[in-house]
């Protein structure tokens, strides 16, 4: 019976994967550039929970959160070399630049810390990338706009912050959805750096001098500010593509039970961050087979789920997925299939 | 006598905090990690410090440093030649702004917040998206590791000197000082104010461009949204420093002091107290509110 046991226990490590080596005294740190938004909240929200169970679970020896007080690259730049002195096993960063954090990344890495970023990535080759496909996501945007708006027309496109990977990737992505929808036409560009309130005064400014809109593609955090934007000025409402912001739902449900209106939403989930601790728990773990890009999918609500998802969104917060380890693993055996 | 202390004392206090937090960071590779990027900090707080010894003020010196950045990882990289002349130009228009902000007896605040926007706007059209990469000598200056002393004690003390032996010890750069002190004595003793005012601006910007190079030398690529933290902490730098808005009281020692005070009181002090990320901006100003008022209380007694 005894015997059965410790075969069965045996087995059961053997079967959840994570026997490779002992992870339970390691320390990760998060270091993250900026927490001044709905998203980055639910991120840091999604990461203490994550963290903490591994940390009382004992799979982790501590897992400590950073947060910059500006968005600036020097200042994370500093706060990843004093976490090096601070001599943390792995290091997971939503970084500030992809290139000008190099530098201190590649003397982590020669320290021998495992560097794991996720949204704002990092290109260094010695880190690892959780990257969602922001470029799909931005050409789906037109895909979906096309069979709401079947005949076609002009599109207002509202972009995220300048300079950033992330807005570069789904602008890209947008301008390629157009590209195969010739029927669609961007009229105007406005930048609402993925916050209701610049968004909607940034689209109220460029509105008098539009033609009729009958859609906006945009990144998340915008569609709300375009909303009132639109309203206060006394125009018909187009389809405005959403970003799993609870205020943006809420006011997709308004119209839908208003009228039916229809449209699709879609965002990079804030508890990515928990699949990026995942990754780098992997990594201490042992694991070498492991790619240095990692591809997870976007979080994408239909008209036909929202409406279920909606109550389970903190007011004010942003759609989120905490990711287990089991995804983690899961995640890393389709990228390496791939 | 106190006063003249003061940057170094506070410097000596955040060290002592750091050691006893984190005695790991007390050593070769420990300072030359934390204060690596205290230098291009050190150099913009010289700069700011050029334009505050005459009485006038940069709100641009962030987002020219962020600027040169990127001229530093893109042309002066593929094409040194135009690289070093674009980056001459740039200090050529910081001596024009001098020149304009004395002959119209323009307020620089206002002058400069204009040009902060104008060198923003022109860092994204050098360097659209993130990237580019530092010269190869850039490169390999900034991470000289010469013995005992690690690097970026070695440069603070080379600039904190050569720059006090310039504004303090020679003749001109009294005059310099004068012109920010008492500008109405040094007309009449037929010195030219618009000299000083465009000698001033053009050091404010040589330094920048410097500025600029030792950022990215270490980041070893460019962002145009790079230096824009600098022009708050370039002038926190100089009053921290002992220098005064007016008055042409200025300390390049106590600049460089309160720049490495600065660098350290904001990152590593920080990351090593383990404050709660819910209160970890919080405690940043904090920080830096308790460093710059011990300062102002001394100032204030010994008056």
């Amino acid at each position: 019976m005894k015997k059965l046991l410790v075969l069965g226990a045996f087995a059961a490590m053997l079967a959840s994967g994570t026997a490779l080596a002992d992870t339970s005294g390691k320390k990760i740190a998060f270091s993250n550039n900026y927490a001044g938004n709905s998203w980055r909240q639910a991120m840091l929200d999604s990461y203490g929970i994550v963290t903490k169970k591994a940390v009382d679970d004992k799979i982790v020896g501590a897992a400590d959160i950073f947060t910059t007080a500006d968005k600036e690259v020097p200042t994370q730049a500093a706060q990843v070399q004093n976490l090096i002195l601070q001599g943390y096993d792995a290091i997971v960063i939503n970084a500030a630049s992809p290139d000008a954090l190099n530098g201190a990344i590649k003397q982590a890495c020669d320290a021998g810390i495992v560097v794991v970023s996720f949204d704002g990535i990092v290109t260094e080759p010695c880190a690892y990338r959780v990257v969602v496909d922001f470029k799909d996501m931005g050409k789906q945007e037109v895909e979906q706009m096309a069979k709401f708006q079947p005949k076609g027309g002009n599109l207002l496109e509202i972009r995220g912050l300048a300079g950033t990977s992330i807005d570069d990737a789904i602008h890209a992505g947008i301008l390629e959805g157009v590209a195969a929808h010739p029927e669609f036409k961007i009229v105007g560009s406005v930048t609402g750096d993925w916050d209701q309130t610049t968004a909607q005064k940034a689209v109220a400014t460029i509105l008098p001098s539009l033609p009729d809109v009958v859609g906006i593609v945009d990144q998340g955090g915008d569609g709300y500010g375009a909303a009132q934007a639109f309203a206060a000025a006394n125009k018909p409402r187009p389809t405005i593509i959403m970003g799993n912001r609870q205020d943006e739902l809420k006011w997709w449900k308004e119209q839908k039970d208003k009228d039916g209106y229809q449209t699709w939403s879609a965002s990079i989930a804030p508890g990515v961050s928990s699949l990026a601790f995942w990754v780098a728990q992997q990594v201490l773990d042992g694991r070498k087979d492991i790619p240095h890009d990692l591809l997870v999918p976007y979080l994408a609500f239909t008209q036909d789920d929202f409406e279920a998802a909606l109550p389970k969104i903190k007011e004010g917060g942003v759609a989120t997925h905490e990711y287990s380890q089991e995804d983690a693993i899961a995640a890393i055996k389709a990228n390496i299939k791939q | 006598m106190l006063r003249g202390l003061l940057p170094a004392l506070s410097l000596a206090l955040v060290l002592i905090a750091i050691a006893w937090l984190n005695p790991r960071a007390i050593s070769y590779f420990g300072f030359n990690l934390m204060l690596n990027l205290a230098i291009p900090i050190a150099l913009a707080t010289i700069a700011q410090m050029f334009v505050i010894a005459g009485n006038e003020l940069d709100l641009s010196i962030g987002t020219f440093v962020g600027f040169v950045g990127c001229v530093t990882a893109t042309w002066l990289r593929d094409a040194p030649l135009g690289g070093i002349l674009v980056l001459l130009g740039a200090i050529g228009v910081y001596a024009l702004l001098g020149a304009l902000i004395h002959l119209r007896n323009l307020p620089s605040i206002v002058v400069t917040l204009g040009m902060s926007f104008v060198w923003q706007g022109l860092a994204v059209l050098v360097l659209p998206k993130p990237g580019g990469k530092a010269p190869d000598w850039l490169l390999a200056i900034m991470s000289f590791k010469p013995p005992y002393v690690p690097f970026p004690i070695l440069a603070a003390l080379v600039i904190a000197i050569v720059v006090h032996f310039g504004l303090m010890r020679t003749s001109y750069g009294v005059i310099l000082r004068g012109s920010g002190g008492n500008a109405a004595a040094l007309r009449r003793a037929g010195w030219s104010l618009l000299k000083t005012k465009i000698a001033l601006f053009a050091l404010t910007g040589l330094f920048g461009v410097l500025s600029g190079m030792a950022l990215i030398g270490i980041t070893t690529s460019a962002d145009a949204n790079i230096g824009n933290g600098y022009t708050l902490l370039s002038i926190a730098g100089v009053i921290l420093g002992g220098g005064e808005f007016v008055g042409g009281r200025v300390s390049p020692i106590g600049a460089v002091l309160g720049a490495l005070t600065l660098a350290l009181a904001a990152s590593p002090l920080l990351t090593f107290m383990h404050i709660p990320p819910d209160w970890q901006v919080a405690a940043n100003g904090a920080i830096l509110i308790i460093v710059l008022a011990a300062r102002v209380l001394i100032s204030r007694r010994e008056r």
